[in-house]
């Protein structure tokens, strides 16, 4: 249950004997809970972070297709043929459009990961900026790159 | 206990354990990511499309070879730090074990046939 605002727990007489040794426990199923999803305000800063980690692991499937790709090639001509031509489907075209943006967005997303740690644009403001950056910029990236290839 | 500094008494005592190895980690393979993907994407989706012969003499070069080799070694270890991260805020138990070594396994394998296949290619 999410009890948002439930905070100062009475604590049964019965666990204060293990406070010293389970101090993390006692409060435990009686404490706030960190705000969930389905109640939380969708922000520039949540949204863009919870896509960083989506567009990362969704990123396995085109890993994975290459590799496929990469072994057929040194397997032979017929491997290949089979491996180049699933790549090139329409379903594999799909894959690799969507992974191109999903790399550059995931990149950059990567890139502010590493700006936060040098203590640089945590501020709010400068943060959702960065977020709506990465949105347009990922989406410019995207176009460029199925333009040039 | 009086030889121990505070330091040492307090290393690994919380929550997580440990943590700040494996953020190093996604730092470095970050940074490194971030010259390789370009070189990657447009090495390999230059070739992407072409004949076999075609293909083949292109990653028998030493940059487009090299760009793939180390693409697939850091790509793939960053993905199986990044999966773990995944895995440990959704998943809980035994199930959690199974999905964080399933998944170790599966990006190692990955990055190992994909350098086999290229460098198979290469030479």
């Amino acid at each position: 249950m999410v009890q948002v605002g439930s905070q100062g727990a009475v604590e049964p007489d019965s666990i204060k004997p293990l406070k010293g040794r389970l101090m993390a426990d006692v409060n435990r199923g009686n404490r706030p809970l960190s705000p969930h999803l389905s109640i939380y305000r969708p922000q520039w800063t949540s949204i863009t972070s919870i896509l960083v980690r989506i567009t990362g692991n969704a990123l396995i499937v085109a890993a994975l297709l290459i590799v496929w790709w990469f072994v057929a090639a040194a397997s032979g001509p017929e491997a290949f043929a089979t491996a180049d031509g699933v790549i090139r489907s329409w379903f594999g075209k799909l894959v690799m459009f969507g992974s191109i943006w999903a790399l550059w967005y995931h990149s950059l997303g990567g890139l502010r990961h590493l700006v936060w740690d040098s203590g640089r644009m945590l501020d709010v403001d400068k943060s959702e900026m960065a977020g709506q950056m990465m949105v347009v910029l990922s989406v410019i990236l995207t176009i460029f790159t199925v333009i040039v290839l | 206990m009086a030889f121990l500094t505070d330091r040492k008494r307090a290393t690994g005592t919380g929550s997580a354990k440990s943590g700040t190895h494996h953020h190093w980690q996604m730092m470095v393979t970050s940074v490194a990511l971030l010259v390789l993907i370009p070189f990657f994407v447009f090495t390999f989706g230059a070739i992407l499309g072409a004949p076999y012969e075609e293909v083949i003499a292109y990653y028998q070069r030493p940059f487009p070879a090299v760009v793939a080799i180390l693409t697939m070694l850091v790509g793939f270890f960053h993905f199986r730090l990044g999966v773990q991260t995944l895995i440990e805020d959704y998943v809980h138990g035994l199930a959690r074990k199974a999905a964080i070594i399933g998944m170790i396994c599966l990006s190692y394998a990955a990055a190992a046939f994909a350098v086999f296949a290229i460098i198979r290619i290469a030479l």
